[in-house]
């Protein structure tokens, strides 16, 4: 490496720079912080749609799932579960659906992947219906690319 | 080795490998159970199985670090650790809060975000444990010499800890919790944990080529320069699809792409030094672990990592076998090699032995070395259907699964393949050889 730069200034130049990076990162994470709060101003996490999102944690839904494309890839996307279910045209009709979904699992179908039963209450599968109704609303820059998810 | 705390270490590699051994055995079940859903299905569904696969490759590689650290620094700082027993008491609990998070897997307690699963009381027993270690390293640097490599690893592992907190907070709003997630993930893995590999890296060279300290350290700082500059920003490539403002496209795209380039640089920094270094030392299995961290790290976490990270190649592959292709690789090229490097380099000399059973760490090198680029390639090729069937022609995800199974199997076969590997590297590693003609290896470090 040139004998221009020094061992001192390669220190300098990796202190002062990470530190110069780290605070952009923490004024920006700021904003979007502020986005996110605005978020949740226009349409609100209510008691349900927090306790729906402990159900999903409570089982761990995400390690075979994914929500907003994170998650295990074993099973279909739920981020947007609520369209796909048709929930924006019929709310009832999407919710009753997912809780018969829910209800009807495992299918025990030879040679197809296995969805746990749960054993949710009903109030437990009302907040989750109401965690992916939020959680469809927020707004992903149009990801996924279809319903499919 | 010089100084007899550094023999702590060996308990924190023998629980890495443990822990190896488990984390690709659960792999391997995991493999199984995409090829043949209905095993196992009744008794331990697959959350539980991956969440014990991800979980164990996380111990593990702390594991390993804490160990690396624990070698590494008496020698660097020049004297002996602050606490030999501070750090065995350490590893004990550690050991116990990982066994107990697995067991309580089983009957399934956990907190259910992915990766941080941990129960609040592991996760606080992890902050105590984290607090033990680091205290004993600082004390002991801050007694000894003080050298850049000293330096950096410190950062990282203090690094390590302080974006641990952030799995703490877990708000209502998904939002938010996805973004500090992040903070966790992200900024251990693509941030802090390149601190550690660096330094381990940097200290593996001028152990094993004889190059001039004041090169290799200059080098080292140049590589983290850059693996912080682009990976901080780089967070931005998470940011692009849930919920937060379009502007991390651009941020994520540009710095994300950029976090090519300590990879790189890591690649020309071992591979020249080796070069320069001219000196043939009697550990081969530890230089070609050293070497082939960096380049399966380019390939890994820079190349595949890449092939996914522009914001409009993202869009449509997020979230596919894609991303999982590129996590095998970059987990294993960057974090795994690294660890393996270091316990071949320092376990025949904690153990008083001479370069043992080299050749058949070699083959384990190989084999799983082989192995993870298969299943690499299986689920890359996989993910690029996926993304395809899914994301452009808006086929159901079931459906598109079912038209991946040729490479699932593919997949399963190298899973099979990297523990038979893995199995070798331990063995290789724990059981006594014959022991070579000697080769002043003792002498030579």
């Amino acid at each position: 490496m040139s004998e221009t730069l020094t061992k001192a200034a390669a220190r300098n130049i990796f202190y002062g720079g990470t530190a110069f990076f780290f605070a952009v990162f923490v004024a920006l994470t700021v904003h979007s912080v502020s986005k996110a709060n605005a978020i949740a101003a226009a349409n609100p996490v209510t008691p349900s749609v927090a306790a729906g999102k402990h159900v999903w944690e409570k089982h761990s839904c995400i390690n075979c799932h994914t929500l907003m494309g994170e998650g295990a890839y074993y099973a279909p996307e739920l981020g947007n579960v609520w369209v796909r279910f048709g929930g924006k045209e019929d709310a009832n009709g999407a919710r009753e659906a997912l809780k018969a979904w829910m209800k009807g699992q495992p299918s025990g179908v030879e040679g197809r992947r296995q969805m746990p039963q749960f054993n949710l209450t009903e109030t437990e599968l009302d907040n989750l219906a109401d965690f992916f109704k939020w959680t469809s609303e927020v707004d992903t820059q149009n990801w996924p690319p279809k319903v499919s998810g | 080795m010089k100084y007899q705390s550094q023999k702590v270490a060996l308990y924190y590699f023998a629980g890495a490998l443990a822990l190896f051994v488990a984390q690709v055995l659960f792999g391997t079940l995991l493999g199984t159970v995409v090829v043949a859903p209905n095993f196992l299905a009744d008794l331990v569904p697959f959350n539980i199985l991956r969440m014990i696969h991800t979980n164990a490759l996380i111990v593990w590689l702390l594991m390993g670090f804490f160990g690396c650290a624990y070698y590494l620094i008496p020698e660097e700082a020049e004297t002996e650790l602050h606490s030999p027993k501070l750090a065995v008491l350490q590893f004990w609990l550690f050991l116990i809060g990982a066994a107990a998070a697995v067991v309580g897997y089983l009957f399934k307690i956990h907190e259910g975000r992915e990766f941080l699963e941990q129960p609040l009381w592991i996760k606080l027993a992890i902050v105590v444990v984290a607090l033990m270690f680091l205290y004993n390293v600082t004390m002991t640097v801050l007694k000894g010499r003080k050298t850049a490599i000293t330096n950096i690893l410190l950062l990282g592992l203090w690094g390590i800890a302080v974006f641990f907190l952030f799995s703490l907070y877990n708000p209502n709003n998904l939002v938010l919790d996805k973004m500090f997630w992040w903070w966790v993930v992200h900024l251990w893995v693509e941030g802090v944990w390149e601190l550690v590999m660096a330094s381990v890296l940097a200290f593996l060279m001028i152990k094993l080529t004889g190059v001039d300290r004041e090169i290799v350290e200059k080098w080292l700082y140049v590589i983290v320069a850059m693996s912080l500059f682009t990976g901080i920003l780089g967070t931005g490539h998470h940011y692009y699809w849930i919920g937060t403002p379009a502007y991390w496209q651009w941020i994520g795209s540009i710095f994300s792409t950029l976090e090519v380039l300590p990879f790189f640089a890591m690649v020309v920094f071992t591979f020249y030094m080796v070069w320069k270094g001219g000196r043939t030392h009697p550990n081969k299995a530890a230089l070609l672990w050293a070497l082939g961290c960096s380049a399966f790290a380019f390939f890994g976490a820079g190349v595949w990592g890449f092939l996914h990270t522009l914001a409009p190649i993202n869009y449509y592959t997020h979230g596919t076998q894609v991303t999982a292709a590129h996590g095998h690789l970059a987990f294993y090229g960057a974090y795994v090699m690294l660890n393996i490097a270091m316990f071949t380099y320092a376990m025949p000399l904690i153990l008083k032995r001479e370069p043992y059973n080299q050749l058949l760490n070699m083959w384990g090198f190989w084999i799983t070395s082989g192995a993870v680029s298969f299943m690499t390639f299986a689920l890359t090729f996989a993910g690029v259907v996926q993304t395809h069937l899914q994301r452009v022609l808006g086929m159901s995800f079931m459906e598109v699964q079912d038209q991946l199974q040729l490479f699932y199997q593919f997949r399963l076969g190298a899973g099979i393949f990297t523990l038979l590997g893995v199995v070798l590297i331990v063995w290789s590693l724990v059981v006594p050889g014959k022991a070579k003609e000697s080769t002043g290896y003792q002498a030579a470090e």
